[in-house]
């Protein structure tokens, strides 16, 4: 009988009752459903009646459909709002600090990372009351002079999606600056005075050693924000409804108005199938260049 | 060393980030002590928060919540704690593949499941129940939590694996009498994980729950802001709330939280 190396030595079959329960919700609950979903993706049909092969149409209508390609479109200007700006404000802030050993980092953690535990639906509700017209926003750019800058910011079609954008930079930037503070603080000092004895501007430096050694916590901010900014959909549905006119439609957005609203599950699935392979390919690229920092 | 100046501008920049992230949750806190109505005195109005609960049924939506958070947290950490057991000390045929499987499990986005579980569990009459709701929740929770309960069973001594055995303890012993018990902080932030998404979790019971009887409290906020213009009291204090559960837990075990977020940020 084959001895395993590791583990309590218990008879190996036993392992199958252990993970059981978790296969069994799994397979019902994911798997299932996820097949499913690549089964209805393949039809045209209306939710009630009968149903009929549609071959790829449906993915075909997805990248051609000015309005399904808007979304995507939507999704790509959102991760720069959720992932680009909060991951180089992030590293710029915690750069321009990394000289310091500051006190009281554990309050200012806590704080920094409290918009990441809200409920998204109290966020997008939170940020409608600072948008609206009579809004804090529009009175502090009136309060200054700025009286012409002042809009209905999520009623406006050229600014509602930045808008809806400036939301996730709020969520992600905390996230962004508290793991590279925390990696920044893992970094041994030696490091710059070794730097800075051999003549390195803060400019070099932060190229030649924060940068590489911050690329694992890079990873893991990218991953985050990237996944948020793809998979938006609580703040749209409560913030805009999509709206003005389909300005703020995202991908998820989409998923639920043409399976439920339009009655095209079809679309709806196809839709879906598009954004989970879309998600896929952005966590294995990005992992992969995090990983390939650290060897 | 520093200098005075700099650390200086390093307290105001964290200061400045620090109250750009309080003030829309100091909004809401202030415009839910407000006064709606015109002639009422006083400053703080806190029968604001018992309207909500009533008027507003959100004491209906949170009862619903927390049900639905403690069976998705409850169901899925026994499940993750056992899989996670076998996957991260036992050998068996088969177990690479079905842990990738898992893997890529944590991966999918709900919206590639919710569409055709719905139609699904419609033919079966199961839409608008709790186990529609839970669920679904409990299977992408378990992918999680298995994912993290492994790592740390992996990492647990096997010394002490080895001692239990030779005591004369079992593996179901082994588990619950003594890694377990060990390893209460790794098993304490997946409970905080899973619960915060559990709570926060929109998607799955907009579209499972169909009428009002089973909306959890995001699903009954935003429903809820639908029917009123925003920035009235009652519409904070129902956010408020909502919010209050998870953040008071985040201010208990705020290490659990970052330090999930960050070790598991596969979700």
């Amino acid at each position: 009988m084959q001895v395993s190396s590791r583990g309590p030595g218990e008879p190996r079959r036993v392992a199958y009752l252990y993970i059981l329960p978790a296969l069994l919700v799994f397979g019902l609950f994911v798997l299932v459903p996820l097949a499913r979903t690549a089964q209805f993706s393949l039809y045209e049909w209306n939710g009630l009646g009968s149903s009929t092969w549609a071959g790829l149409s449906n993915y075909r209508d997805v990248f051609t459909e000015p309005q399904l390609r808007g979304a995507f479109v939507h999704a790509l200007v959102l991760i720069v709002f959720y992932a680009v700006i909060p991951v180089t404000l992030g590293l710029l802030l915690a750069a321009a600090m990394s000289r310091a050993v500051l006190r009281g980092m554990g309050f200012f953690r806590v704080v920094l990372f409290l918009p990441q535990v809200i409920p998204m639906v109290v966020v997008a509700i939170a940020w409608r009351q600072i948008y609206e017209p009579n809004g804090p926003l529009n009175d502090v750019l009136r309060f200054v002079g700025l009286d012409s800058l002042a809009r209905p910011w999520l009623g406006d079609y050229t600014w509602a999606l930045p808008s809806v954008g400036i939301v996730g930079t709020w969520v992600g930037t905390g996230l962004c600056l508290v793991l590279f503070l925390a990696g920044m603080s893992r970094i041994p000092r030696e490091l710059y005075e070794a730097a800075r004895l051999d003549g390195a501007g803060p400019f070099r430096e932060f190229r030649a050693i924060t940068l590489p050694s911050l690329r694992g916590e890079m990873a893991v901010a990218l991953t985050l924000t990237v996944i948020a900014a793809l998979k938006t959909f609580d703040l749209v549905y409560v913030m805009t409804s999509g709206g003005p006119g389909t300005e703020t439609t995202v991908p998820s957005y989409q998923v639920y108005n043409n399976a439920f609203l339009l009655g095209r599950v079809g679309i709806a699935t196809a839709l879906a199938v598009v954004l989970t392979l879309i998600v896929f390919v952005a966590t294995v690229l990005i992992n992969r260049v995090g990983e390939r920092g650290e060897r | 060393m520093i200098s005075r100046g700099e650390r200086l501008a390093n307290y105001a920049v964290l200061a400045l980030f620090a109250v750009i992230a309080v003030f829309p949750v100091l909004l809401i806190l202030q415009t839910a002590l407000s006064n709606d109505q015109i002639g009422g005195g006083g400053s703080f109005h806190f029968e604001n928060f018992a309207d909500a609960w009533d008027q507003g049924h959100f004491g209906s939506y949170l009862r619903t919540s927390i049900v639905v958070a403690i069976l998705v947290v409850g169901l899925s950490t026994l499940f993750s704690v056992l899989a996670g057991y076998a996957f991260g000390t036992m050998r068996f045929r088969g177990s690479e593949v079905l842990f990738y499987v898992i893997l890529l499990g944590i991966m999918v986005p709900a919206e590639a499941l919710v569409i055709a579980l719905y139609f699904d569990l419609r033919e079966l009459g199961l839409t608008n129940t709790l186990v529609a709701i839970v669920m679904p929740q409990v299977a992408q929770s378990t992918a999680f939590g298995t994912f993290w309960m492994r790592a740390y069973f992996r990492g647990s001594s096997r010394e002490v694996v080895e001692a239990a055995r030779l005591d004369g303890a079992g593996h179901w012993a082994t588990l619950w009498r003594i890694l377990v018990p060990m390893g209460r902080p790794a098993v304490t932030t997946m409970i905080v994980l899973i619960f915060m998404w559990t709570w926060n979790e929109f998607l799955i019971p907009l579209i499972m729950a169909t009428d009002e009887s089973l909306r959890t409290a995001p699903l009954g906020l935003a429903f809820f802001q639908g029917q009123y213009t925003s920035g009235t009291a009652l519409l904070a204090a129902g956010a408020t709330l909502v919010a209050l559960p998870v953040v008071v837990l985040y201010l208990f075990l705020q290490r659990h939280f970052i330090r999930g977020m960050v070790e598991g940020a596969v979700k």
